[in-house]
């Protein structure tokens, strides 16, 4: 492949001629827009750690499916969802009590990722896989992968589409939905489950440990932005497919890997556009603490 | 996978396991790092920390990749920059009580970090480098101390295991009531710092030993299980300590006899299962706290 230009279109055009870095932004596409979209859901919710969790597991689940010598691709998919269908499982009232309930979450991660190295070691011959798992590979995606997190990724996003509505109105006001009828344990528990099933697809580009790129900074950098649901929806989806392309972008041109890439554009781009709505906010309401709406009085008066 | 699956019977003799020094000094370094984390945890998990012990672990992992990247002992990044963040960490307080979409990201960054060290040292470091040091550093190495290793963190461990014995009884009062302890002249504040660096100096130690990704099993789950097990503040921290030091024996001896098995893998895995044990023990009942 020829040295970079400044003709980027030139570029990206050299990049899809090759069939691997072709399939790497077509993968990168799918699960940036997945990724956007149902981790705004668990931004609102409150559910990060959930998220952090549910990737977690994928990394032993990967790491046994490559020893076992099926795909990967199941590993993390069967790894993931497994995981939510028994954190759904878990009665509500342990989700109390912070304390153990921090020191389960340490145990489980822990140990989840101490069964991977234990399979890494049962399968010889894993060295260089080890960190691509964990922090994310862009190489080596196969056409029949692409396929499969298409098809994953639009049942995904059929199902957020079909409980969407429900799904904000429980996520926002669990009680007062409830009393209006919506089932909202049912909304949980699907929600667990597409979130498992989304965290595996993101797993696949990002590494078990650096999902948040693509699951929580793109959907958290849209919401300091805007707080209405649809705009903001959109632009978390836009922020994830601007991180995605350029990091692929750099990668192939840089020595280092994806995952460092990802994480820092997202990072950057989170962090620039926190201050510049915090300026604004200081701007516009003469040094108000940020807690205050940002809508601009209407009459115009400065306070 | 069936190879696989016949070499995980194939065993040394348990009987001569010290009969090899790299064994003696896992033994020697896993024993004394165990002690600490067991302690340390304990009131991590009293006083509601243990995220933060997950951050510095983060930390940890990338200090340690940044120091090999330029060149310096692993040992130098992993301390300086753990013990320099989690004193950061104390100054932030509670007063920036930063919220879970900010913690996520700036832990997804730092490794993200870490990562780029990783490759750094990888490529530019032709001599010496070691193309599994990042693998090394997060799931650790505790067969591959060599005997100054061991004797270094011994010393650590058992000065971090001293200024917790000291500073226990203050720090308990003021885990558990931090209004009345003040109003009873304990320095609350200071001891939040000191107990932060001990937590620094726990996690980058282990490093070595469990690894950076693991280190929070070993924290989490012997502290954890001690207080299901007692409602009593100081048998309760024995007893965590107690835990953490049989999970690193017989975790050794587990990968010992089973050379496919990772001693990381061992250690997390008994203290899991003394987590699940004190669950079934203890039953429903509630947990107790003081």
């Amino acid at each position: 492949m020829s040295p970079f230009t400044w003709n980027l279109l030139a570029d990206l055009r050299e990049m899809w001629s090759i069939p691997l870095l072709l399939n790497a932004f077509r993968a990168g596409s799918v699960i940036a827009v997945v990724a956007a979209t149902v981790g705004w859901f668990m931004v609102l919710r409150g559910q990060s750690f959930a998220g952090h969790t549910l990737a977690l597991v994928g990394f032993p689940g990967a790491a046994a499916a490559v020893w076992l010598g099926i795909g990967l691709t199941v590993g993390y998919f069967s790894a993931c969802v497994a995981a939510a269908l028994v954190i759904a499982m878990l009665p509500a009232a342990g989700r109390r009590g912070y304390r153990e309930e921090s020191a389960v979450i340490g145990t489980v991660q822990a140990f989840a990722l101490a069964c991977g190295t234990l399979f890494i070691s049962l399968y010889k011959g894993f060295l260089g896989g080890t960190t691509s798992l964990l922090f994310g590979t862009f190489l080596g995606i196969s056409s029949a992968q692409v396929v499969t997190l298409a098809i994953v990724g639009a049942a995904v996003l059929a199902t957020i589409a079909v409980i969407g509505r429900p799904l904000l109105f429980a996520s926002i006001d669990p009680d007062v939905a409830a009393a209006h009828g919506v089932p909202v344990r049912l909304l949980d528990v699907s929600f667990l489950l597409v979130l498992g099933a989304t965290a595996a697809e993101a797993s696949q580009i990002t590494g078990a440990l650096l999902v948040f790129a693509l699951l929580l900074l793109p959907p958290a950098t849209a919401q300091l932005v805007t707080a209405r649901p649809a705009p903001s929806l959109a632009l978390s989806i836009a922020i994830g497919l601007v991180t995605v392309w350029s990091a692929l972008f750099v990668a192939v041109y840089s020595t280092y890997p994806i995952g460092f890439w990802l994480t820092t554009i997202a990072f950057g781009l989170y962090v620039v556009v926190g201050v510049v709505t915090r300026l604004g906010r200081v701007g516009q309401r003469g040094g108000r603490s940020p807690a205050v709406r940002r809508e601009p009085m209407l009459d115009g008066t400065p306070s | 996978m069936t190879s696989a699956v016949v070499t995980l019977t194939a065993s040394p003799a348990l009987g001569d396991i010290f009969a090899h020094p790299f064994m003696r000094y896992a033994f020697l370094a896993g024993t004394a790092v165990a002690l600490a984390a067991g302690l340390v945890g304990y009131f991590l998990v009293l006083r509601a920390q243990i995220f933060t012990a997950d951050a510095l672990s983060h930390v940890a992992f990338t200090g340690a990749l940044a120091a090999l990247a330029a060149g310096f002992d692993l040992r130098i990044g992993l301390f300086a920059v753990t013990v320099l963040v989690a004193l950061g960490m104390g100054a932030l307080g509670r007063r920036a009580r930063p919220d879970d979409v900010v913690i996520g990201g700036v832990f997804a960054w730092i490794l993200g970090l870490g990562v780029f060290f990783l490759t750094l040292y990888t490529t530019h470091r032709s001599s010496g480098a070691n193309g599994q040091a990042g693998v090394t550093v997060l799931f650790g190495s505790i067969f591959g101390l060599s005997g100054g290793d061991a004797v270094l963190t011994t010393v650590v461990a058992a000065v971090v295991c001293l200024a917790v014995v000291t500073i226990a009884r203050p720090l308990l009062f003021a885990s558990l009531d931090e209004a009345v302890a003040t109003t009873h002249g304990v320095r609350v504040r200071l001891l939040g710092y000191g107990f932060l660096v001990l937590v620094a100096l726990t996690t980058a130690e282990s490093t070595q030993v469990v690894g950076a990704l693991l280190i929070l099993g070993l924290l989490a789950a012997p502290a954890g299980a001690a207080m299901r097990l007692t409602a009593r503040p100081l048998r309760a921290l024995w007893i965590s300590a107690g835990i953490a030091v049989a999970s690193v024996w017989i975790g050794l001896a587990i990968s010992y006899a089973v050379p496919r098995v990772p001693p990381s893998f061992g250690i997390l895995a008994v203290a899991t299962l003394a987590y699940l044990g004190s669950v079934a023990v203890s039953g429903r009942r509630r947990w107790a706290v003081a």
